[in-house]
């Protein structure tokens, strides 16, 4: 069984917990870099699942016991590719959304909405406003105006 | 907007004042930055060979397919950034060749290297020495040489619908 | 024989890569999608007999031996369900091909969907073969890139919302699962699962405890299980019919696999999970309760599909030979029956231009063959004799009330929840096929690829979703084989050993 230092698992948590906060943000570029502090954290907890920091898995560098474990690295270097690739997918994706709907935001489902008005008639939904509020955010929609507003 | 210069004769192609690395396609902007279109032209080709190094050294050393073909990638964004344009298709060179052509090209190269193992009666995805002309090769090259190709065309084909297909997009909805 | 395990995988890829290349030509990458999958089903079936005859085929990729190398391993378990999985994904893809003819016209090629399509094939068929916990990572990440491109392809306004909130909660479940692995292997030292069978039960009880739970959270999301299925009804009916039919077909079940190969095979309990009698219960009780308060007719069916993963769950929860096997004999059954239903809710939008059960009636009447073509396949889902759905859920009853007093008591459960969902696809036979015609609605947006209304729906659609009810009546009618093959399928995962011994030799 491996265990990691105190530093690490302060990175970890750190990575980890900046990942998922900005997982639950409306606009997709924050969701987008969420994944990717997100990605880190798993790989960096992947890599020291092979033993602790600064040892090369590179054959004749080092005597045997200093020898860091190969196999999780290749792992995280598999997951570093899958993870490069869905970010350069959710770019695409936010910019597709850009395009279509003038924003990156991600919104809530309608039809949710319609079958809990529906059952509650008063309509006393303070999530509806929460929601309306989020979506006219103007600070995220002009933060994804940046990259498409080609200079000339 | 572009300004497409003509295509240089073959003779000519290393003409000091021909596009030589750069598509040609280059955009009159004012932001258009001589220097790095000037070290674009001797670090394309340098980073090109620097990545079929990588892409030999694998299977020994830090390298293989993917770094390769990443690092191949990289000089094609150097050039896109440094006279890309909005001539997406073209990106690639003169060579009219589709992203996704090469993108299936290395997969399919890959896949039967994988494959092919078992026409000599080994367990699929092996890889054994070979002597070609006197030097010792991994039969695994094979698959590392589909991986390169496999990630250039994806890179290729990221510069052209994220690069150029935006910037196509932001020209068509400011009107000309 | 051995070679033949990777060719699931494998054949598909060749295909992705050949249609990549000769996307130019509609025919060819048509003929490329069925010629590879019809392949890939022969092996699966031949991989069956040779693992039920012989016990479980396995290949080691490169040579390399069990714990060190990668390897592909075809059981009972894995080769049925490649099987079923491989024959409805070819009546999905004969389906999209002719969709994607009479709205698009005859030569309209694509680079994307061809490609994507294999591609997803190849997760699902690595995600089943696959002897490694990364592996099983790596099929999880390509199926559902697939998936992310399918479900956003030509997407409008109004759907890109739920193809955003499918990707983020699927990354993040991936994400889960990576972080899984990397906790396995610190404590293991092994990502191959005949090998962590072996060494997890070395671990102190805690230890294996939260390694369990995790792997229950992570497939648990990519299984649609409640409390973890919000994301399911939001996103799979905004995709167009043969999409939504194959993910829901194919991407829980194969959650619900990995459940099933990692929770016997790697954290084997001694009785009943009470933890997972419950999240069964919760499934069950939740979807099915879900689908009658809908009016969209496909979060209709998406509520019904996250119904019955708990009736799947309940048999791994009951944790015995026949529990396992009534799962997998659910599994098969249940992948035909619902990509059958999602693809009659496609006929059905095409006929009436709308999804809103308000605004159908009097189909009946108008299209007799559309009503037979739901019929079957809602009885069936329903689980009324003689149809596969009774054979299953009879399967799980008996298993249920087999055990101890607490799965008989969530047998019961199991049948509420068949009742629910007969209430709930009687309630749209009622409002959709019965009652005063309604003029279909013309098509709300041109531009995207759901085309509705007064679509023209050519026969090899109709073809394709028989087909698919002929492979559920042909399961009704196998049963008696069929069971046979599950049950020892659920012997074999319980007892371990043959998978044991044919991985490590």
């Amino acid at each position: 069984m491996i265990t990691i230092n105190v530093a690490m698992a302060v990175v970890l948590a750190v990575l980890y917990s900046v990942g998922f906060y900005l997982l639950m943000q409306r606009s997709l570029m924050r969701i987008l870099i969420g994944i990717v502090v997100l990605g880190h954290g798993a790989n960096l907890l992947l890599q020291l699942a092979g033993g602790p920091p600064a040892r090369a898995p590179v054959l004749g560098t080092a005597p045997a016991e200093d020898f860091a474990d190969p196999l999780p690295q290749a792992l995280a270097l598999t997951a570093i590719v899958i993870t490069f690739a869905l970010t350069t997918y959710l770019l695409a994706l936010g910019y597709r959304s850009w395009v279509l709907t003038g924003h990156d935001e991600v919104q809530d489902d309608l039809e949710d909405r319609r079958i809990a008005a529906s059952e509650r008639p008063d309509g006393s939904m303070e999530e509806d406003t929460e929601g309306t509020d989020e979506i006219v955010d103007p600070g995220s929609a002009a933060a994804s105006n940046e990259p498409v507003e080609a200079p000339r | 907007m572009t300004t497409t210069p003509e295509k240089v004769p073959f003779e000519q192609w290393d003409a000091p004042e021909g596009e030589w690395t750069l598509t040609g396609a280059c955009p009159v902007r004012t932001n258009r930055t001589l220097l790095l279109e000037a070290a674009t032209r001797f670090l394309f080709p340098t980073i090109l060979v620097f990545s079929v190094y990588l892409l030999i050294v694998g299977h020994y050393a830090p390298g293989g397919g993917f770094a390769g073909g990443l690092t191949a990638g990289l000089a094609f964004v150097l050039r896109y950034i440094a006279g890309g344009g909005s001539e997406g298709a073209e990106i690639g060179s003169r060579l009219q060749l589709r992203p996704p052509v090469l993108m299936g090209t290395g997969l399919l190269l890959a896949t039967l290297s994988a494959l092919a193992p078992v026409a000599f009666g080994a367990p699929v995805l092996t890889s054994a020495k070979i002597s070609v002309l006197g030097v010792e090769v991994v039969s695994s090259l094979v698959l590392d040489v589909g991986v390169y190709v496999l990630i250039i065309g994806v890179v290729l084909d990221l510069l052209r619908s994220l690069g150029s297909g935006i910037e196509r997009d932001a020209e068509e909805s400011e009107g000309p | 024989m051995t070679t033949l395990v990777t060719l699931p995988v494998l054949l598909p890829i060749l295909g992705a890569a050949l249609t990549v290349i000769f996307a130019r030509s509609a025919m060819v990458q048509r003929l490329i999608g069925i010629v590879v999958l019809a392949c890939v089903s022969a092996v699966a079936a031949i991989l069956l007999v040779a693992a039920d005859r012989s016990g479980p085929v396995v290949v080691e990729l490169g040579g390399w031996p069990a714990p060190v190398g990668i390897v592909l391993v075809a059981d009972r378990l894995s080769a049925l369900l490649l099987l079923v999985s491989t024959v409805v994904t070819l009546a999905v893809l004969v389906y999209a091909i002719d969709q994607r003819i009479s709205d698009y016209g005859r030569d309209t090629a694509s680079t994307t969907f061809h490609p994507i399509f294999l591609l997803l094939s190849t997760g699902v068929s690595l995600a089943y073969l696959t002897g490694d916990l990364f592996s099983l990572f790596v099929a999880f990440e390509i199926m559902l890139a697939a998936s992310y491109v399918l479900i956003t392809r030509r997407t409008n306004a109004s759907r890109i919302r739920s193809g955003m909130t499918y990707v983020i909660i699927s990354l993040t479940s991936s994400l889960l699962f990576l972080t899984t692995i990397a906790l396995v292997y610190a404590s293991t030292g092994t990502v191959n699962l005949a090998d962590l069978a072996n060494r997890v039960a070395e671990l102190p009880p805690g230890l294996r405890t939260l390694l369990s739970m995790l792997t229950i959270v992570t497939f648990g999301i990519k299984a649609a299980m409640v409390p973890l299925h919000f994301w399911l009804p939001d996103s799979y009916p905004n995709a167009p019919a043969p999409v939504t039919a194959l993910f829901a077909g194919l991407l829980t079940k194969v959650g619900i696999y990995a459940l099933l190969r990692t929770q016997t095979l790697v954290f084997p309990g001694a009785g009943p999970s009470a933890v997972l009698l419950v999240l069964a219960v919760l499934t069950m009780v939740v979807g099915a309760l879900g689908a009658l308060a809908q009016n969209d007719l496909n979060r209709l069916l998406s509520f019904l599909l996250v119904s019955h993963i708990g009736f799947m769950l309940f048999g791994l929860a009951v944790y015995d030979a026949h529990g396992a096997a009534g799962t997998a004999l659910y599994i098969v059954h249940h992948i035909t029956v619902q990509a059958t239903l999602f693809l009659v809710g496609g006929l059905i939008t095409r006929r009436t231009g709308t999804v809103s059960i308000d605004q159908m009636g009097g189909l009946a009447r108008r299209s007799p063959v559309l009503a037979v073509l739901f019929a079957i396949p809602a009885l069936t889902l329903a689980g009324i004799p003689p149809t596969s759905g009774f054979v299953a859920k009879l399967a799980l009853l008996q298993a249920g009330a087999g055990a101890t007093v607490g799965t008989a008591v969530v047998a019961g459960f199991v049948v509420l929840a068949s009742l629910l969902t007969l209430w709930a696809v009687v309630r749209v036979w009622i409002r959709v096929f019965w009652g005063a015609e309604k003029e279909p609605l013309p098509d709300a947006d041109p531009t995207d690829e759901l085309v509705v209304g007064t679509a023209k729906t050519s026969k090899p659609m109709y073809v394709a979703t028989a087909a698919l009810i002929a492979v559920s009546i042909a399961i009704a009618a196998a049963a008696g084989p069929l069971s046979a093959v599950t049950e020892r399928a659920g012997t074999d995962l319980l007892a371990r050993t043959p998978y044991l011994e044919a991985v490590l030799g």
